[in-house]
């Protein structure tokens, strides 16, 4: 019989199709492994919930427990507490960056429109750091880049676009 | 015993309305895939689309276990006519250009994102946890909205004509939002949903504040319509209906 911490060992090579950088588990999106006799039930929190990359994780999971002679695996969805990218591994953020994705700066999700003018009028609004040259002198092009869970920024300095992985 | 089956009744009407809506507008921001002014903004409003149609799946799919005759989410989207969805008259408005697409999207997200707070601290927990979901997905659709009628209002002459004259005519599709009908207080009582006449203090603040930054004027006594919670639509449903669900009518059961 398979032990639990090994289940987790394999999940820690299973890629976010994405964002092949980090795994599922490094994303945070894995949040429970249990072995019932001969079946392994992995929960599975999806990111955003339209987010079409989910059915093809659940896929790369279960293809990849089967690979590794697991005969039952069965997913559960858990909706709650609602992923957050606070759930992202220290480790994974530095993948992230150096793959060209500036990672999600903690505490700084949007939570509507008069606290986040607050915010701006205030003087704290949000600074991205580049992730290819590190100036701070960058701006947001769009609030959606090229998936839901990325917003689109340019960098002044080195002037390259990248992708910002937003708090949420 | 009978109370309890029409409260299921009733909360199957309360979800389609908020999966209905959800499904309609995506719908319509997904026809601006291909089509927006830039490639920015086409990706975003595609984006948009896609956690609106995510929230769909959640709340139609709630709505089908509650009604309890085996349909799912997709058979709820795909199979029924136009006089059985439940969605808000505002979001079935054609997209119109990009300032009236824009425009629409600022009025509901300004509702939605209030709206999903007060779902957030429903009894029943599986109302709870698709509205916490959806509302941080929300804030940021509120945030870019509410940026965009800021900066077209106040902008050059011509995008704040446009700016204006979209707001001049989906604002009579604003008051349905805010208007509890029975189905709306009997959730509401029961302490499932939130009667939608609350949401209008922080409506009316969020709009306010924005169409004020933005330079634009709300129309003043204007006649509002409603019906769309109650299944009357306008024609407009019909035709998105037809383009939405011809696949799954001409081949029901398809599978690929």
């Amino acid at each position: 019989m398979v032990s639990v911490a090994q289940v987790w060992d394999w999940l820690d090579e299973v890629p976010d199709p994405e964002i092949p950088v980090i795994s599922v588990t490094d994303l945070g999106i894995v949040r429970d492994v249990t072995v019932e006799g001969e079946t392994v039930v992995v929960t599975v929190t999806p990111t955003y919930s339209g987010c079409p990359a989910t059915s093809v994780i659940n896929f790369e999971i279960e293809k990849a427990l089967r690979d590794k002679g697991v005969a039952e695996v069965r997913l559960e969805r858990q909706l709650d507490p609602p992923w957050t990218t606070d759930w992202l591994k220290p480790e994974a953020r530095e993948k992230l960056r150096a793959y060209g994705i500036a990672p999600p700066i903690d505490g700084t999700r949007a939570e509507g429109v008069v606290e986040g003018r607050i915010k701006r009028l205030t003087g704290a609004a949000l600074t991205v750091p580049c992730p290819r040259c590190g100036s701070e002198d960058t701006q947001k092009v769009s609030q959606f880049g090229s998936t839901p869970c990325k917003a689109a920024y340019q960098c002044r300095s080195c002037l390259e676009p990248f992708d910002y992985f937003k708090c949420i | 015993m009978e109370t309890v089956v029409d409260l299921d009744a009733m909360l199957f009407e309360g979800l389609c309305r908020m999966g209905d809506t959800t499904l309609v507008l995506g719908h319509r921001v997904s026809e601006w895939c291909g089509h927006a002014p830039v490639l920015e903004e086409d990706i975003a409003l595609a984006n948009m689309a896609l956690d609106l149609i995510g929230q769909t799946q959640l709340w139609l799919g709630l709505a089908g276990e509650v009604e309890g005759k085996g349909r799912d989410a997709d058979m709820l989207a795909f199979r029924r006519d136009a006089w059985e969805f439940r969605n808000l008259l505002l979001v079935e408005r054609p997209n119109g250009d990009f300032g009236q697409t824009l425009m629409r999207q600022f009025l509901f997200d300004a509702w939605h994102q209030p709206m999903l707070k007060a779902l957030e601290g429903s009894n029943d927990p599986r109302i709870a946890e698709i509205a916490a979901k959806a509302g941080r997905e929300v804030a940021y659709h509120l945030e870019r909205s509410a940026d965009l009628v800021i900066r077209l209002g106040d902008g050059t002459a011509e995008s704040h004509k446009r700016m204006q004259t979209a707001l001049d005519r989906l604002w009579p599709y604003t008051g349905e939002m805010m208007t509890s009908d029975a189905t709306d207080r009997a959730l509401s009582e029961a302490g499932v949903m939130a009667a939608p006449d609350t949401i209008r203090p922080q409506w009316e603040a969020v709009v306010g504040e924005v169409l004020g930054e933005a330079t634009l004027k709300a129309p003043e006594g204007a006649y509002m319509h409603k019906g769309g919670k109650q299944g009357t639509h306008s024609e407009h449903l019909g035709h998105m209906l037809a383009t939405m669900q011809w696949l799954q009518r001409a081949y029901p059961d398809a599978k690929w």
